[in-house]
């Protein structure tokens, strides 16, 4: 493809790129093998499995050069990643749900370690009861642990962002793991078309991983000893520290990326908010659905508007404060809970976000969509228009709306 | 069919699948011993057996994966009145949840665990487990395992189970008896059946052709030299039936605190009113 000007009037790439038809899973996988990973290790979960399936393939197939680990749990599969990462390899990883769970002791690991670890998430609800279809509750879950967090809204997206978070994680001013999150089923096992990068223009953008103090016998170090009252908060800020830093080198990685294909990544998406006054924000394959409603409303003359995000960790506090000036209500909608808190997750992080703001939006929490239930276009509408009444009234009735739910 | 132990729930494994064997078994040896469903806790792990808790008629809890030993030593402990029944598939209780086998079993907890063993990943639809054949293709493998399988039987005898035995899915008869021998044993009862997936993995004919039954040889289960031998033999003969059975005291007949009835019946000793007090 040569340069041609999208939809957007944005530039159309300098990379060769083909259109071909994947789901989610594979689009995944097909990035993982794009970026020449060395280490896979992975226990089935739906509904990830086919992304490590397909890696299986490539490595069997010899389309790539990496060994393949089929573990006994996920708790090894992170841990085995660990290692790999730390001893120099670019290493792939993939869950969803339980598999998270049972993760979780080693995502702390892999982040405070600094490990380059990529992982994808095929979002799925945690049980009881036993779900197999999409919640957020596992992309909410690393939230707290040091892991650099993309969500992807379509395959493209998915594809994309896999590509973009091995440079992002083996970024020497990241050096932290990454998740990419798809939809359960939505969008994991959703045929759609994309473009995938020619293989010969992959590296131009992500060369092979340059180790920074990998494991090395004529060099040896040690990893996470022991570290009591004497120094671990010093240790604890300091990954802080770096943590924050991050951000500004993702957007730079995000603009290289936008520049490399022609496809436009920043950490938040808007829509309408040049004169919205009311909004929703939310994460996911969702945000296509709000959008689709927000067009219709505003044919109509209704000033709303759609927030989505690209990147949840770190949190755009910036791109937020932005995006909802001027805003006179926000419903911030989550695909999951957060029992006995305020709000569910998303709708604590902007609160907290904006909370010594001068002006800022009237906040309300919707809960939508979990265990796989539809986000209809119908229960979008009823959300604007709650939005748009606390607006006129000056006040949220309800703090926290559930839609879609049989009372 | 009409058992009292049966639900009315619309049945979705799979035509053939190994399951409905172990299924029947189950409910024709709960007929047998005549438990009373309300008596009776069925725990089940993540797979295609895992829905085997909608079917039968008992109390059951449908676990994460790869927890039903643990789950069910709480159970039992709790009350140990009830009749405490695992089921597992290969990759619940020999890859996510294998940490638990040796010490339930060394332990000694009255239980009867039940693997519903096809030697793949059924619901994920085909992948590689602990127990699939070296050089076998799967979908996580596809040019070949190259992983030793597991010997569960080994693994459980060495750890200290009491019963250990092996059943075969296209042997409803013989597995109707083994699970009776096992819910009745008192200790932990381990009981891996071979059983035939047949949309990933489908080893009705290779059984069937190989297995012979223990009970029809001389064979002595309270020798453990020969059930170690036993346990080993793997080839054109598969042994099916009880490889190992012993009397052991169990993990709650030492446990002074239910020596006179189960804990659930029992009072709190905590004076609570007290309690309250020190604390305001």
């Amino acid at each position: 493809m040569s340069c041609k000007s999208n939809r957007n009037g944005e530039r159309r790439m300098s990379v060769k790129s083909r259109r071909i038809g994947l789901n989610g899973d594979t689009a995944v996988a097909y990035a993982a093998k794009q970026a020449n990973v060395d280490v896979i290790s992975a226990y089935p979960i739906t509904p990830q499995t086919i992304m490590v399936e397909k890696l299986a393939e490539y490595v069997n197939n010899g389309e790539l050069d990496a060994v393949f680990i089929p573990v006994e749990s996920e708790h090894t599969a992170l841990s085995a990643a660990v290692g790999a990462s730390l001893a120099g390899a670019r290493v792939f990883t993939a869950t969803a749900s339980q598999g998270l769970a049972l993760m979780y002791e080693i995502l702390w690991i892999a982040a405070g370690l600094r490990t380059t670890v990529v992982m994808a998430l095929g979002n799925r609800a945690f049980s009881p009861n036993i779900n197999i279809h999409c919640s957020h509750d596992d992309l909410y879950a690393v939230r707290d642990t040091g892991w650099i967090e993309l969500i992807a809204e379509n395959v493209q997206e998915a594809y994309d962002l896999t590509l973009q978070a091995f440079k992002i994680s083996e970024d020497k001013k990241v050096l932290f793991p990454s998740t990419i999150s798809l939809d359960g089923f939505i969008l994991t096992h959703s045929l759609e078309a994309l473009y995938v990068i020619d293989d010969a223009y992959v590296e131009n953008f992500l060369p092979p991983k340059d180790p920074v103090y990998p494991i090395d016998p004529n060099n040896p170090i040690t990893y996470g000893p022991l570290d009591l009252q004497d120094y671990y908060i010093e240790h604890k800020k300091l990954q802080d520290y770096h943590f924050e830093n991050s951000y500004p080198r993702i957007l730079e990685i995000f603009q290289e990326y936008s520049e490399f294909t022609g496809r436009t990544y920043k950490p938040i998406k808007t829509y309408g908010l040049d004169d919205a006054e009311v909004a929703i924000m939310i994460l996911g394959s969702s945000a296509g659905t709000a959008r689709f409603v927000a067009k219709k409303l505003r044919e109509k003359g209704q000033k709303v508007g759609v927030i989505s995000l690209t990147l949840y960790r770190p949190f755009p506090v910036d791109k937020i404060k932005e995006a909802t000036k001027g805003l006179k209500a926000l419903a911030i909608m989550d695909r999951s809970l957060s029992f006995g808190s305020p709000g569910a997750q998303l709708y604590m992080d902007v609160a907290s976000a904006l909370v010594n703001e001068r002006e800022k939006p009237l906040l309300f929490n919707v809960i939508y969509g979990l265990g796989g239930r539809d986000l209809t276009p119908d229960q979008v509408e009823y959300v604007f228009k709650k939005a748009q009444e606390y607006a006129k009234e000056g006040e949220v009735k309800e703090l926290k709306l559930w839609v879609g739910v049989r009372e | 069919m009409g058992s009292i132990y049966l639900t009315n729930k619309k049945n979705v494994w799979c035509p053939g699948c190994g399951n409905f064997a172990i299924l029947n078994a189950l409910i024709k040896a709960l007929e047998r011993l005549n438990l009373k469903p309300e008596s009776v806790v069925l725990v089940s792990g993540i797979g295609c057996h895992g829905r085997i808790n909608q079917y039968v008629n008992v109390n059951s809890i449908h676990v994460i994966h790869g927890r039903v030993l643990p789950v069910a030593t709480g159970i039992k402990i709790s009350n140990n009145r009830l009749t405490v029944i695992g089921h597992a598939g290969d990759g619940d209780a020999y890859a996510i949840g294998l940490g638990h086998l040796p010490h339930a079993a060394r332990r000694n907890v009255d239980l009867t665990y039940i693997i519903h063993n096809n030697m793949i990943f059924g619901l994920t639809t085909g992948q590689v487990t602990p127990t699939t054949p070296k050089g076998m293709r799967t979908r996580s493998t596809p040019y070949g395992n190259i992983e030793n399988p597991l010997n569960p039987l080994l693994l459980a005898l060495v750890s200290g189970a009491t019963f250990v035995a092996r059943g075969f899915a296209g042997d409803i008869k013989h597995l109707i008896y083994l699970f009776e021998e096992g819910i009745k044993h008192k200790g932990f009862a381990f009981i891996d059946v071979l059983q035939p997936c047949v949309t990933f993995y489908n080893t009705y004919s290779y059984f069937r052709e190989r297995v012979y039954r223990l009970e029809e040889t001389d064979y002595d289960y309270t020798s453990f030299k020969k059930a170690i031998a036993k346990a080993t033999e793997w080839g054109e003969r598969i042994p099916i039936g009880i490889f190992y059975k012993i009397r052991r005291e169990t993990f709650e007949e030492q446990l002074f605190q239910l020596k006179d009835k189960p804990l659930v019946q029992q009072e709190i000793r905590i004076n609570l009113e007290k309690v309250y007090k020190i604390l305001s």
